[in-house]
């Protein structure tokens, strides 16, 4: 063998090592997994969407729109009365459906006297995802070819010489309804960016610590191995929860100022960019944080989920030999926080499949990501039932950590259960 | 009641028996010397004294404590000396010691350091960081680390491993001065002619067995050897 391939032979061994490769392979299950639920949320997407007709006009216009809607959408609900709004949007909100479109009896009227005819969307939103617009946006897309056709007939008919009025014949007015909030005024692809932009601060901010105190924690393991002050620090008088809190606590505050640093030139960054001059204000339609509990409950949920993140890193770090193989263990933590935050980006908790959500449930990092949106729609048992997993999340794994450390497998790199002792013992 | 009572101990690693059932006593005030090759399972032993590994089987006391149902106790009254232990880095010398005396009594945490302080003999460098040291001032300040809190126990793993000649003589001597003062001394070595001149008793350990047991000059005679190297090679062969 040559000498390059000698070397290239020693490398391989030493950094494929199960401790590795294990975390690695399972993220790459669980990002599969994901995968194929977003190529069936793609799939979902891709038929014709479900609509409610209401036609109160009944004319030559009006139902010219409604069959240009017949044809590319699944229309559930017809109705010539607005007072069946309501059975209609029961009915749209049972059967997964998108919008009920209310074309009112004046359309055709007003569009031959030259005023824009409107057209009342009642978006139905199920989650604030990228995802959960796709089939709002179908919607939107065929009220423009309504417009486009209104448009051609008119210029056909020679009907007016008002620009403006006939490339906007008609006018659309919106009111989305998102779980249990009606928000007048604003289209689901409005709603989803502003909810977007608030919220995105929440998955970086958690991205960050874990990245910033995680590292800490695994390569502080890692150098008290490869320094050996460890066996040092295992025959002092101090018990092991003391030695596995000291290293969490000094890392989270650690990892706290730093992630304090970080965002304050990631806002600057951000207001630079002028993403938070949107211009409409989400305290107007009570899509905002109100409440000192509501804060206080999302700084829980981030405080308990960087002590449960820290313990997983801690734990990490006990198969850490030295620093370089520190290096590569913050990997797996790092992708495990970057599943909820794509799902918190892309879609919505409520609208996951069931084994996406419990996947997501059982991420720790996803409850911070989701609190915000939660509280907001007054969700309060799911950030409540969050913080309770991620707490004993945390008890359990420090408790883990706190066991490895009175084992073997901290001095040797290796753990053998000795069931017959355990047994005695018992006995 | 013996400093150390050791009984019938065995310590496995997986298949690999590294300890099997070794025996012996320590008296208080004693410097006891565990001897043999690499891989004779003298580390594995002083770690399963100084509470860092679990044992196999068998029964380890120190100062009458049993160091299965009593580690936390055991603890507060040993000090463990590892083979190429390290510092933390970035503390100075000084800063060390009292890190390491902060775990112990607060009223002496000051005697201790000064304490600390003198035994590692480092001058003004004792200001310095642990990073800038030569590895002879580290294994000082180690051992003035582990010495300085006045243990029941001194547990020495190769206590003068890597240091010149001046250096290991200097740690030869502290150690037989804490002795003098009342504390037990555990020390492994392999290095067979520092024994000979440091422990009152010694244990020849080979394989995980332990092959010997006695004071030097007695084995010497029984064995009609000049010195304890040639012992363990009669002992051995035999």
């Amino acid at each position: 063998m040559s000498a390059l391939g000698n070397i290239i032979k020693k490398e391989m061994k030493e950094l494929l090592t199960p401790a590795t490769i294990l975390p690695i392979v399972i993220i790459a299950l669980i990002y599969g997994t994901m995968g194929g639920g977003i190529q069936d949320i793609q799939e979902q997407a891709k038929q014709p969407p479900i609509i409610g007709i209401i036609n109160e006009d009944n004319s030559t216009f009006s139902m010219n729109a409604v069959n240009i809607l017949n044809q590319s959408a699944e229309v559930i609900f017809n109705s010539s009365s607005i007072s069946d709004k309501q059975a209609g949007l029961e009915e749209l909100k049972q059967e997964n459906g998108v919008a009920l479109i209310v074309i009112p009896n004046n359309f055709t009227e007003h569009i031959l006297n030259k005023l824009p005819g409107q057209i009342e969307v009642y978006w139905i939103m199920k989650g604030a995802g990228v995802m959960d617009t796709i089939s709002s946006g179908m919607v939107d897309y065929l009220i423009t070819n309504i417009n486009t056709n209104l448009s051609t007939e008119l210029i056909q008919e020679n009907n007016s010489t008002n620009a403006t009025f006939i490339l906007s014949p008609t006018q659309k007015v919106e009111t989305t309804y998102l779980k249990d909030k009606e928000i007048p005024g604003l289209s689901p692809s409005v709603i989803m960016s502003m909810l977007a932009s608030q919220s995105i601060m929440t998955p970086i901010i958690m991205m960050m610590i874990i990245i910033m105190a995680g590292g800490i924690v695994i390569t502080s393991m890692a150098l008290e191995k490869e320094n050996k002050t460890l066996e040092t620090l295992l025959t002092l008088p101090v018990k092991r929860t003391s030695i596995v809190a000291g290293k969490i606590i000094a890392a989270a505050t650690i990892g706290l100022i730093l992630a304090i640093i970080y965002m304050i030139g990631m806002n600057n960054y951000f207001q630079g960019l002028g993403v938070s001059q949107i211009g409409i204000n989400l305290a107007d339609y009570g899509l905002v944080l109100s409440s000192p509990q509501e804060f206080l409950l999302v700084g829980i949920s981030l405080f308990v989920t960087l002590i449960a993140g820290l313990a997983l890193c801690m734990l990490l770090g006990t198969f850490a030999k030295n620093y370089k193989s520190a290096q590569t263990l913050i990997f797996p933590i790092v992708a495990l926080a970057m599943i909820p935050m794509f799902i918190t980006m892309f879609t919505d908790f409520d609208t996951l499949p069931i084994a996406f959500k419990i996947i997501t449930f059982a991420i720790p990092f996803s409850h911070p990501m989701m609190a915000t949106r939660a509280l907001i729609f007054g969700d309060y048992f799911m950030v409540i039932a969050g913080i309770i997993y991620v707490s004993i999340f945390a008890i359990v794994t420090i408790a883990i950590v706190v066991w490895v450390f009175k084992t073997d497998r901290i001095i040797t790199g290796t753990t053998k259960f000795n069931l017959n002792k355990i047994f005695k013992k018992r006995k | 009641m013996a400093a150390i009572e050791v009984k019938e101990l065995v310590k496995d690693y997986g298949k690999i028996r590294a300890v099997k059932k070794i025996s012996f006593n320590i008296e208080k005030g004693e410097i006891f010397g565990l001897i043999g090759p690499n891989g004779a399972g003298k580390t594995t032993t002083l770690q399963i004294i100084s509470t860092l590994l679990t044992l196999t089987s068998g029964a380890v006391y120190v100062m009458g404590l049993d160091l299965e149902k009593k580690p936390d106790m055991i603890r507060r009254i040993i000090s463990y000396l590892p083979e190429d232990a390290g510092a933390y880095k970035n503390l100075s010398g000084r800063a060390y010691l009292e890190f390491i005396a902060n775990f112990f009594d607060p009223k002496k945490k000051k005697e201790f350091v000064r304490k600390g302080v003198e035994i590692a003999d480092l001058g003004e460098r004792i200001e310095d960081k642990v990073d800038t040291y030569s590895k002879g001032m580290k294994r000082r300040l180690l051992v003035g680390r582990a010495l300085m809190i006045d243990p029941k126990l001194a547990i020495l793993d190769e206590p003068t491993s890597g240091l010149d000649v001046n250096n290991a003589q200097e740690i030869r001597n502290i150690i037989k001065n804490i002795a003098k003062k009342g504390t037990t001394v555990l020390l492994s070595s392999h290095n067979m002619l520092e024994v000979e001149y440091l422990c009152d008793r010694i244990a020849l350990i080979d394989q995980g067995v332990i092959v010997e047991t006695g004071k030097p000059s007695d084995l010497m005679k029984k064995y009609n050897a000049s010195n304890v190297e040639e012992v363990f090679t009669k002992v051995v062969k035999d």
